[in-house]
């Protein structure tokens, strides 16, 4: 989703000064672009490239406390450079965001968090991995040989929330798009763009009614790009479906005047990515609510011909808005259909 | 009938206008100048308060390291990374070429949202604002005043305070030479649940709460109290005119609220509307009032702010706004005093007989009573004085000493002034001067109130005019010691000045670093200086107190010397223990004295200066050349690097700056000073005016004796020359113990500096002849007038009823 992220960092800055969408046309000059066939390379990868324009690791869990009530919980840091450039001290170019949430039936959690990189405030470290701003963490713990990404120790607070979460990585890290190059446009924009779909969450939620031992599946990805948003495109539905049968789903689609871009990637049970051809997905609102003053789908059905996919989603909480500096929709589904499962939505550009 | 009997008592004006004129002008000028000084002082105070509320220092909690040095960086992560919302500012003082000014270091992200009240929104770009050289945002005047300056990039937006530069906090680390530090953290207002204390990860900080007193105001104090007592004072003088005019008109119109009285107004109703009388006549002197206060106020106000950024390095906006603070005050004055200097007549009516005589008595009868309660009011203000002086401390105990003395001795004078008379009269042998004496005397009473002004406004001028030139005097000498290199010159970055002072070094006698530092010295901001053992200092130093071999010693680096002000405000002498930042213990070696510099100063030895500071300040040089080669030398240096011109400076013109400086300090007290003795002359002026109508019955008897209109006139101008030269010699000794009180008392508590005194004869003799000129012309159109009175007017005396 590197649109979404692109979108979403460009209005971070602009919310600290007020220029808001203006710096949508910025030019990618000076920035690194992606290039189909390059490998990824490992622990190397799952840190920060500062020569690209935006990056984020983002994780969304499915969670189920001992009394069968679902939960979701979101944590997000994202890195945008304002110039191409790392290094240390207060101009370094890189500014970091983060989000986090805890969704449960009735109300939905969020807090944001915003830093400059170069003075230690937030960043990513690797061996071990450890992503982090203030004191929210996605914290590595692993032995040598496995994936530095594969044990994660995940916490973050707000005012009125925390939680403290073990995610357990039963799978490989699976590859979005060609080889890890997720086209996001048909004018050819793109992004790098891996996942991490198959952890087993545990832990516990911290919420004002209190503490809450939970249970679930967690979903990582890591994408960076530099590219800005194709001209037309004005926003995003994503979709990360775990069935209950083991097979997961990756798909978006980017929305515009005419049809939209959509794109998928098939998780089979193992871990095997199998990218689908662009336009293959489609997903259609069934059911449309008012949130925080806008108008937004609530219940999707998503189809995936290739593979008998025909479901409907349900919002665990239609009210799963996030009222950060750049508000969008972001919350656990479960789906029932050809097959059932439960997931995570996330939806952009509804003005 | 109301309107009926308002009506009546209001013919009363129209009959005497020049009353009316009196009365209006004596309070709205007396109004306008304490108006005037409250509007000064409140626009300092705005200009305090929004320096303050910058970046919600006003609203929000701020974190602070206990010793008030910056703290590391590094403390700020790791408390944010343990969870707590902050966000760090770094604060601290830049020369831009000139211009001095404070920048305050932000981090746009973190920023709470009570401390984005300056507006940065809306104007910038993020990646210029953090990336070298960065964006320097300031107000319009601090913009104007940095054209042609070297600065980062410059933002020109409202609501920033003057003399404040906002920038990112990477930047001001740069520009303040501090990386990796910060002043304080403001603490966000909603913080994450189960936080670790502040303590267990940086023990060394302190919560300071928001609002606390800057520390502007409380530098500047003294400055603003300087100022409202001269308002105060003004006012008073003010009143006095007042009290004179409305005391005659109540006189006057005896008859006519008998009259009233007896055509069945009732008292009540007659009290109510002279009291609506009065408020209409002070609302409306009090508008004029306030509106020539507004005008001294931005006539002075540009003063004021070159005086208190000279003296104190703060910044006040040079422009006056119309702040209702000050303007109802200005009202609320006016009518007050109005209604406290006619309360003894309003009383009067209240309690007089309904059939009592309706004669003005010009004041005379009840003058004995009168002056055993004023001789009785003057000693118990003149013992308080005293009293004070002995065992009063501080500020404000200083002041209180100023007024109690100068209330006293105005209420002595009438005593003093009638004795004189009484003993005139003794020695007198011809009936005329009997006449003379006894008359005078008898005529005290009602011009004692205008004496009393004008005592006030001489005393005053003699005071303050003795302080302000022996202030120059030990200034100029102290100047001399001071500034004992012939060049000062500074380069505009540390690598230029280093190459300059390598130049410099074969062309020269010496080359003396100016280096220094900025920090707090027991809680208040403080300048440390390193010096070099050089004779320059141990010739030229202007010492007040040291050890044996101070300069060896300080050289060693066994102790530091310290300034006057610093000395006093902390009790600390040579042979004290002195604690100084960066965990320095230290012993003070000498005191010195430095006048004109507010905030406390330390020498220490060059080699402990860069010692114990990392961010020491390595600009200016002092250049000891033969005074004759400076001028030449200046100019190569200004060749060879290309310097421009306010990068060196000789001598001369640092003197002359200092003495330019030392000037302004003192415009608005010489100003207020004028216009005070300018109130004063009206007083004068007024009341002879009052009492020369009232006089005729007392004046027709002797001219049916046979005197000359012509002679009793020539004797008249002389009565008012005698009592204003009575009240000059009075005066004298007054003002001189206002200006010992001044040097001595106030000055030591509010600078920290102690000055000599030194008297100015000459001063007085001005001033005696400006007193008298002001009497004589005040009491030239009364005595004219009576030179050509028309005798019938004289005769009516006798035949209308008195």
């Amino acid at each position: 989703m590197s649109v979404r992220v692109f979108l979403m960092l460009l209005c971070m800055v602009g919310a600290a000064f007020g220029q808001g969408f203006a710096g949508l046309d910025q030019k990618t000059e000076g920035f690194s672009l992606p290039l189909a066939g390059k490998a990824l390379v490992y622990p190397k990868d799952h840190g920060a490239h500062p020569d690209y324009r935006v990056e984020w690791w983002y994780v969304t869990a499915n969670l189920r406390g001992a009394d069968g009530t679902d939960y979701g919980a979101q944590w997000t840091l994202f890195r945008t450079s304002l110039a191409p450039g790392g290094g240390t001290g207060w101009s370094t170019p890189q500014l970091w965001m983060g989000h986090a949430a805890v969704t449960t039936g009735t109300q939905h959690f969020v807090a944001e968090r915003l830093a400059r990189g170069g003075i230690g405030q937030a960043g990513v470290g690797l061996e071990p991995f450890s992503a982090w701003i203030d004191s929210w963490q996605l914290a590595g713990k692993v032995a040598a040989n496995a994936d530095a990404i594969s044990r994660l120790d995940m916490t973050a607070s707000g005012p009125d929330f925390s939680y403290a979460l073990q995610l357990n990585a039963k799978g490989p890290v699976v590859l979005q798009g060609l080889n890890g190059y997720s086209v996001k446009s048909a004018q050819g924009q793109a992004s790098y763009y891996y996942s991490q779909p198959s952890y087993d969450v545990s832990g516990t939620l911290n919420l004002p009614g209190g503490t809450v031992q939970v249970t679930g599946k967690a979903w990582l990805d890591h994408e960076w790009s530099s590219q800005p948003l194709a001209p037309g495109q004005t926003g995003w539905d994503w979709f990360s479906l775990h069935f209950d049968s083991g097979e997961k789903l990756m798909g978006f689609r980017l929305r515009d005047a005419g049809a939209g871009f959509t794109s998928a990637t098939w998780i089979a049970a193992d871990g095997r990515p199998e990218a689908q051809s662009p336009g293959s997905l489609t997903v259609t609102p069934l059911k449309t609510e008012s949130v925080a003053g806008r108008t937004l789908p609530t219940r999707w059905r998503i189809e995936l011909p290739a593979h008998g996919i025909d479901v409907t989603t349900t919002a665990l909480n239609p009210n799963a808005w996030m009222a950060t500096q750049i508000p969008y929709w972001e919350g656990p589904v479960r789906f029932k259909g050809s097959k059932s499962g439960e997931g995570y939505v996330e939806m952009t550009g509804y003005e | 009938m109301i309107m009926t009997a308002f009506k009546a008592l209001l013919s009363h004006w129209m009959r005497k206008p020049g009353q009316l004129v009196t009365l209006v002008v004596g309070l709205s000028l007396a109004t306008s100048l304490w108006t005037g000084v409250k509007a000064i002082n409140a626009e300092a105070t705005a200009s305090y308060d929004q320096a303050a509320a910058t970046l919600g220092q006003d609203q929000l909690t701020q974190l602070v390291r206990a010793d008030g040095e910056r703290m590391d960086q590094q403390t700020y992560v790791d408390l944010r990374r343990a969870g707590w919302l902050l966000s760090p500012v770094l604060e601290g003082e830049v020369r831009f070429g000139t211009v001095r000014l404070r920048v305050l270091g932000i981090d746009p992200l973190t920023m709470p949202p009570q401390a984005q009240s300056v507006g940065l929104a809306g104007s910038g770009d993020l990646l210029e604002f953090i990336t070298f050289p960065g964006l320097a945002y300031v107000g319009p005047e601090t913009a104007a005043r940095l054209v042609d300056q070297q600065t980062p990039p410059l933002k020109s937006m409202k609501g920033i305070p003057p003399g404040t530069v906002i920038t990112d906090i990477g930047q001001a680390q740069r520009l303040l030479k501090v990386p990796g530090k910060i002043s304080r953290l403001l603490v966000w207002k909603t913080q994450i649940q189960n936080l670790v204390p502040v303590t267990a990860i940086a023990s060394d900080l302190v919560l300071r709460e928001p609002g606390q007193a800057s520390d502007f105001s409380r530098l500047t104090d003294s400055f603003h109290l300087n100022l409202t007592a001269f308002g105060y004072l003004a006012f008073l003088v003010g009143l006095f005119i007042v009290y004179s005019a409305i005391g005659l008109a109540f006189e006057q119109r005896r008859s006519m609220f008998r009259t009233l009285r007896a055509l069945g107004v009732p008292l009540r109703t007659l009290i109510a509307v002279l009291i609506a009388e009065l408020l209409v006549m002070s609302l409306v002197a009090g508008l004029i009032g306030v509106a020539l206060g507004y005008l001294v106020a931005a006539i002075l106000l540009p003063d004021v702010a070159s005086t208190l950024q000279g003296l104190y390095g703060v910044n006040v906006s040079g422009t006056l706004a119309f702040r209702p603070s000050w303007w109802l005050a200005g009202l609320g004055i006016a009518v007050g005093g109005t209604l406290i200097a006619s309360a003894q007549n309003l009383l009067q009516v209240w309690t007089m007989p309904i059939l009592a005589p309706a004669q003005p008595r010009a004041w005379a009868t009840a003058a004995a009573r009168t002056r055993f309660w004023q001789g009785i009011g003057a000693t118990v203000l003149l013992v308080s004085a005293l009293a004070l002086m002995m065992f009063g401390q501080g500020l404000i105990a200083g002041f209180a000493i100023l007024g109690t003395m100068m209330l006293g001795a105005s209420l002595a004078l009438p005593l003093l002034l009638s004795s004189f008379l009484t003993l005139g009269e003794r020695l007198a042998r011809k009936p005329i001067a009997v006449w003379f004496w006894a008359d005078t005397r008898q005529q005290l009473s009602g011009q004692s109130m205008a004496l009393m002004a004008l005592l006030l406004a001489l005393a005053t001028n003699v005071g303050v005019g003795t302080m302000v030139s022996s202030f120059r005097q030990t200034f100029v000498s102290y100047l001399d010691q001071r500034l004992a290199s012939e060049l000062y010159v500074s380069g505009r970055t540390e690598a230029e000045a280093d190459a300059m002072r390598a130049w410099l070094q074969p062309r020269s006698e010496a080359v003396l670093p100016i280096w220094s530092v900025e920090r707090k010295v027991a809680g208040q901001p403080a300048q440390i200086y390193g010096v070099v053992d050089h004779e320059t200092y141990r010739k030229n130093w202007p010492m007040l107190s040291a050890v044996p071999d101070v300069w060896e010693k300080l050289a060693r680096g066994d102790g530091v010397l310290i300034n006057e002000q610093l000395s006093h405000r902390q009790k600390l002498n040579p042979g004290s223990a002195i604690a100084l930042p960066e965990e320095w213990q230290s012993q003070v070696l000498g005191v010195y004295s430095d006048y004109g510099n507010p905030i406390g100063q330390v020498i220490v030895g060059f080699d402990q200066l860069n010692q114990h500071f990392k961010d020491v300040i390595k600009l200016r040089y002092g250049i000891r050349v033969q005074p004759d080669k400076a001028t030449a030398l200046a100019e190569d240096l200004r060749k060879q690097f290309d310097l421009p011109a306010t990068n060196i400076v000789n001598q001369a013109d640092l003197k002359k700056f200092s003495l330019d400086v030392f000037e302004r300090t003192f415009t608005v007290t010489t100003a207020l000073n004028v216009l005070t003795l300018g109130v004063a002359a009206i007083a004068m002026f007024a009341s002879l005016m009052t009492l020369a109508e009232m006089r005729l019955p007392q004046l027709a008897p002797v001219w049916a004796m046979g005197l000359t209109r012509r002679r009793l006139a020539v004797l008249e101008f002389l009565r008012s020359l005698m009592l204003a030269a009575l009240t000059l010699v009075a005066a004298l000794p007054l003002g001189l113990a206002l200006a010992w009180i001044l040097l001595s008392i106030v000055n030591v508590e509010a600078f920290g500096w102690r000055l000599p005194m030194y008297i100015f004869p000459a001063q007085w003799a001005w001033l005696g002849l400006l007193g008298l000129l002001a009497s004589a012309m005040a009491a030239a159109f009364p005595v004219r007038r009576l030179a050509h009175i028309a005798p019938s007017d004289l005769l009516k005396v006798f035949a209308n009823e008195r």
